[in-house]
């Protein structure tokens, strides 16, 4: 992989003869009369331009697989958080109406009229449901007051439409309304991805706070952020002291030691879920020792609850952080440790300036791993966890398949992927991406 | 590493310390899963210590046709397809990559195994979408082609390890013989790197085997698998069959890492 033989080849034309014959038994075999080096550089060129052209060709269905059930997936998980189309495709007159609207004051008769030919057509085609749904994410109440005027607009015959509008319910009136319309009404909007961190755009002020009871994202955010860094900090206290063990203890010993880290590591998450809910449960069998034990007579509350998540967590991911510390640890040599012995160190300030240090790369791969795959933990949480415990992923999860709010699934995920693609470069530096060099 | 007989007190109990926590991590990353496995034999419906009596009645429920059975066979499909599309497209691309140098060969290879680092519940809400899109949502081959895109990395990783070693100019020797490129790669590159590619496919195996959050996003009720399944009963009814389950899926994970253990011997003796 790492022959850089046709690069200095291609450049210097004279040591690419002298490299020749370790490269190619048949070209030099039928060539043994050529001595003239640029005719042999330029064969060689063709030759490493072929395998190039081979290689590239072997690595193409596998890229253009991924492409199609990876790389544009994941572009459209980025458009669709700042796509926009149902209010402009269901009330497409209105849109018009209104694109040179300032916002200033209560729009026309003409929006007004606009408006009640779509919601008239929109009602018969059972689109404005959805239209509705969509105003509601701008102003609460909307909905409900999309559908009742959808549903009398055949009934309003004034010669006014925009009267009859507001006799039928005041809030037509309210211009907040119609920018809310206005708003939606663009092909692409910020609104998902600034709800995702709590924020909102205003007619007038710009970027403000969202309003309280719509404020829940950041702390979710938050609250996932914590939960993984948790899960991080529990990992390394019992993560280390193991990688130490198994890196420091005879060869035969290593071997075994290792094979139980594995075992746990090769386990399907949803049977160590499974596990615990067995074990943590009131009547589990946890509580039922602790009783059996008299320690307590009343069982301890550890499901559905944070405790459960951090315990179900921790051991799930606890693999991920000894076998990194383990392959680092594993050639560090011990002279160091008693090269700073012998030179007077204590036992605990030689591990912190000679032995710690030399641990970074794996420390570091082992927590930004932890911590990237906890971001993104949904089932276990979900099962252990009680209803605060929830973290982004299954927010994530409800959104796209509960409520249908693709806008807001898709502006979460990027908000997390964002956070991912922030740490991945400290993630890269330390540990090159080998993850699965498990042995 | 044992301890010197003139070590000082300090060392006695770090020596002593470190002990005592490898052990309390050991156990608590071994002993939940197999302190559960015995209530799988029980007779009654709890799921605690003391069992009523011994009997198989949960192993025999699980081998019903419904919902297990359903839900082994659609696992089956699910990754067998899975494991034979990442391995081919994994081992070519990994045979590729190794064989010549050429630009952005490193970005490349990042976008390859990129499915590893981005969070699971992204991928499958972009699976979910592009599914969505081309009406393939609740299909086996839409849960194969998301499934297809987290096992290729484990594939291309654990083979190109395999061909950091290879020696290309093997391959020229073959052709050099009169075997056309096809031919040398079956007759001299395949045998040699065989190790590597069986390890990468059980991890794509596995990987598709194991794998719940995609199957939740994209999974149709036609397509429930042994993780669906067991994620529905974890929340609905909890009873020993689901033990049963978990034993049996432990005993198989355990009898594939074996098979990966061996296979890494192979490799690094031949």
């Amino acid at each position: 992989m790492r022959r850089r033989g046709g690069f200095a080849l291609r450049r210097s034309p004279g040591h690419a003869a002298l490299c020749w014959g370790g490269f190619g038994i048949s070209a030099s075999s039928r060539h043994a009369q050529t001595t003239d080096p640029s005719v042999l550089a330029g064969k060689l060129a063709r030759g490493d331009r072929a395998r190039k052209l081979t290689a590239l060709s072997l690595i193409a269905p596998l890229f253009l697989l991924l492409v199609c059930v990876f790389g544009v997936p994941i572009l459209a998980v980025l458009y669709y958080s700042v796509d926009n189309p149902l209010v402009s495709r269901i009330l497409p007159q209105t849109t018009a109406a209104m694109a040179e609207w300032d916002g200033q004051a209560l729009p026309g008769e003409a929006a007004f009229e606009a408006f009640a030919a779509d919601a008239k057509h929109a009602y018969k085609a059972k689109t404005i449901a959805r239209a509705a749904l969509r105003l509601n994410y701008e102003i609460a109440g909307f909905r409900s007051m999309t559908m009742k005027a959808a549903r009398r607009i055949k009934r309003l015959t004034g010669p006014s439409i925009k009267e009859d509008l507001i006799a039928l319910d005041k809030r037509w009136g309210d211009i907040a309304y119609w920018r809310a319309i206005k708003d939606a009404s663009a092909s692409y909007t910020p609104r998902y991805l600034l709800a995702a961190v709590d924020l909102k755009m205003t007619w007038d002020q710009g970027l403000v706070q969202a309003e309280e009871n719509r404020r829940i994202y950041l702390a979710y955010l938050t609250e996932t952020f914590w939960i993984s860094a948790v899960v991080v900090f529990l990992c390394v206290v019992i993560g280390y002291p193991i990688a130490y063990l198994i890196a420091t203890s005879k060869p035969a010993n290593q071997r075994i030691l290792f094979i139980l880290i594995l075992i746990p590591f090769w386990t399907s998450l949803l049977v160590r879920t499974a596990a615990w809910v067995v074990l943590l449960q009131n009547q589990g069998m946890i509580n039922g020792f602790l009783i059996w034990l008299g320690i307590t007579d009343q069982p301890f509350e550890m499901i559905f609850n944070r405790f459960g998540v951090y315990v179900a967590m921790v051991h799930i991911l606890l693999p991920f952080m000894v076998l990194p510390l383990y392959s680092v640890m594993k050639s560090i040599s011990t002279d160091y440790m008693r090269a700073a012995a012998s030179l007077g160190a204590r036992p605990f300030s030689a591990f912190l300036s000679i032995y710690l240090p030399q641990t970074i790369p794996g420390l570091g791969a082992g927590c930004l791993l932890v911590f990237v795959i906890s971001l993104g933990f949904y089932i276990t949480p979900a099962l252990v966890g009680g209803r605060s415990d929830q973290m982004v992923a299954s927010l994530i999860a409800e959104f796209a398949l509960g409520t249908a709010n693709w806008g807001m699934a898709a502006a979460l995920a990027v908000v997390v992927l964002v956070c991912v693609a922030a740490i991945y470069p400290i993630y890269h530096r330390f540990a090159g991406g080998d993850r699965m060099n498990l042995n | 590493m044992a301890l010197p007989a003139n070590a000082t007190l300090g060392q006695q109990v770090g020596y002593v310390g470190l002990r005592v926590i490898c052990a309390f991590g050991f156990l608590f990353l071994l002993l939940p899963t197999l302190i559960i496995m015995p209530i799988s034999f029980s007779s009654g419906t709890f799921l605690n210590y003391p069992l009523p009596c011994l009997s198989l009645r949960w192993y025999e429920q699980v081998l019903q046709p419904h919902p297990w059975g359903f839900a082994f066979e659609n696992s089956m499909i699910v990754a067998c397809a899975t494991t034979v599309i990442a391995t081919v497209l994994g081992t070519l691309a990994a045979y590729g990559l190794t064989m010549a140098q050429f630009r952005f060969k490193g970005l490349l290879v990042g976008f390859l195994i990129s499915p590893l680092v981005v969070p699971l519940v992204i991928t499958a809400l972009a699976a979910y979408f592009a599914l969505a899109k081309v009406g393939l949502l609740g299909t086996h081959i839409g849960l194969i082609l998301a499934h297809t895109a987290l096992a290729t990395p484990f594939v291309v990783i654990t083979v190109t390890a395999t061909l950091q070693g290879f020696d290309h100019t093997m391959v020229r020797a073959a052709e050099s013989l009169g075997a056309n490129p096809i031919n040398a790669f079956f007759s001299v590159t395949l045998p040699l790197i065989l190790p590597g590619v069986l390890s990468g496919a059980v991890f794509a195996f596995v990987t598709s085997f194991d794998e719940i959050v995609v199957a939740l996003f994209v999974a149709g009720p036609g397509q429930f698998t042994m993780p669906r399944q067991l994620f529905a009963d974890l929340r609905d009814q909890l009873n020993p069959s689901i033990i049963a389950v978990a034993t049996l899926l432990t005993v198989a994970s355990i009898c594939l890492m074996a098979l990966i253990e061996i296979l890494q011997r192979r490799k690094d003796n031949g």
